[in-house]
């Protein structure tokens, strides 16, 4: 299901509500992403940072208003949205009994890309053979995120959602990974992640801020021009 | 032509997202070892503490098709239950739903790998029915009894699979599934424990009986294959 929203525009919501056992976890948000941007969701814990991920990934529900995300209608087929979008939620969503290296190639030939993928990745993300030959149940909690990323790189995307991904990292490895990121809009794909450190918002080009399931704020780096 | 070449197209990409679930499942299993290091102990057991039950040789000859496949259900909670825990403990289901986009595939990849384990399962209890029960197959009767074991144990991967994903998101899921699944598996115990009856020699029941019961299996599997395929997204699916 194709939309007529604009094709550059990657993310379109106008009055999004998600309800969640009937609580709104987003009251009516509006707001539009384009394709190539970089943009960081911020919001104290139970703002509906998630939710809006969770919902831009179609795994949950629109419960009132419009959602196009990649040019698909979430409202009417949300389920069609995933071939282009790639999740990296609060949990890494591995598999503890498999190895790093296993749980990113099961991601890789569900979605068709290559064994020279999942070697890049890994290696991209600092994950050495140790590591990688390692059950992701024995691993770090930042080597399990770091094996996380890597799965989320080799589904090559064309949307990017990432729930706290700085979280658990140490600083080499949050460095690389806002490089990965702004080499990922810079080949096109777009990017939105949430936070509630300021810090991982400094230099990013726009931020939003929920509160309450609402945008309060959308700018072009507030937090950047405030310090 | 175009259609049917689409239709044709899309079952392949569900068997093979399918098959990749399923290796996967099996990779899981192959590392922690839970099918042989406690599945098949507890339904040894179990197949023990019945003939201690009985406590009559003639006795439990006779109801050594049923005590196997009560064994076999007992089992499958225990495996059913495991195969959804490995989606549930880091949110993998998200990453498995996402990737996998069709829940279809999802169901089919849980319920072939659950088929693998169950049938290696029955090979066991079979045997252990053999030697612990003294129950002989010989001849045209081993061709039956291994089409039982199929279509049985095909009937238990599906209907586990659909019920695991009912209650995977529940609280008290590990009492839930047996209280849900077991009444669902009746028809298959008994189509099961007759045609193996027949397999066993039993006076009870001829062949062509046993073949019958066989042709009630395939169709209680077809039926739950096709509700279980159509049934699994919403069941996966976060509906709130």
């Amino acid at each position: 299901m194709t939309n007529s929203v604009a094709s550059d525009t990657t993310i379109h919501l106008s009055d999004a509500v998600v309800a969640l056992g009937g609580f709104p976890a987003l009251a009516g948000v509006t707001f539009d992403v384009g394709r190539g941007e970089l943009v960081a969701l911020r919001g104290a814990n139970g703002t509906g940072k998630s939710t809006l991920l969770r919902l831009c990934a179609g795994l949950v529900p629109l419960t009132r208003g419009t959602a196009v995300v990649a040019g698909v209608d979430l409202f009417a087929n949300r389920v069609a949205v995933r071939p282009h979008v790639g999740l990296l939620g609060h949990r890494n969503g591995l598999y503890g009994d498999l190895t790093a290296k296993q749980n990113v190639q099961f991601v890789a030939d569900l979605v068709g890309a290559t064994t020279s993928d999942v070697t890049s990745a890994l290696q991209r993300l600092g994950i050495d053979q140790r590591v990688a030959t390692t059950r992701a149940s024995l691993l770090s909690a930042g080597q399990r995120r770091r094996t996380a990323l890597a799965a989320l790189i080799v589904r090559r995307a064309q949307l990017w959602l990432l729930d706290e991904p700085h979280a658990g990292l140490d600083a080499a490895a949050r460095h690389e990974l806002d490089v990965i990121l702004r080499d990922a809009t810079d080949s096109g794909a777009t990017v939105l992640y949430t936070t509630h450190e300021i810090d991982q918002a400094v230099g990013v080009p726009r931020t939003l801020t929920l509160d309450g399931g609402w945008v309060v704020s959308d700018t072009a780096s507030t937090i950047g021009a405030a310090s | 032509m175009g259609g049917q070449r689409h239709g044709i197209d899309d079952w392949r990409g569900i068997m093979n997202a399918a098959l990749l679930i399923a290796r996967k499942d099996l990779q899981v299993e192959w590392r922690t070892r839970m099918l042989l290091a406690r599945v098949v102990p507890f339904a040894l057991l179990v197949m023990v503490l019945f003939a201690v039950a009985l406590d009559s040789e003639p006795l439990v000859l006779r109801a050594a098709a049923g005590l196997v496949w009560l064994a076999m259900l007992f089992s499958t909670m225990l495996v059913v239950q495991r195969a959804f825990d490995i989606e549930s403990a880091d949110a993998a289901i998200d990453t498995l739903l996402a990737c996998a986009v069709q829940p279809a595939r999802v169901f089919f990849g849980k319920a072939i790998s659950l088929f693998v384990q169950l049938f290696v399962l029955a090979v066991v209890l079979v045997t252990a029915a053999i030697v612990l029960y003294g129950v002989t197959v010989s001849g045209s009767r081993v061709v039956l009894l291994v089409t039982v074991v199929i279509s049985a144990t095909g009937g238990l991967a599906l209907v586990g699979t659909l019920y695991g994903a009912v209650v995977a998101n529940m609280n008290g899921r590990d009492s839930l599934l047996p209280l849900l699944a077991l009444p669902v598996l009746a028809p298959l115990l008994i189509g099961a424990s007759r045609a193996t009856e027949a397999a066993f020699g039993s006076e009870t029941i001829d062949m062509g009986n046993g073949w019958a019961w066989v042709g009630l299996l395939g169709v209680y599997g077809i039926v739950f294959g096709a509700a279980g395929s159509a049934a699994f997204s919403p069941l996966t699916e976060s509906d709130s």
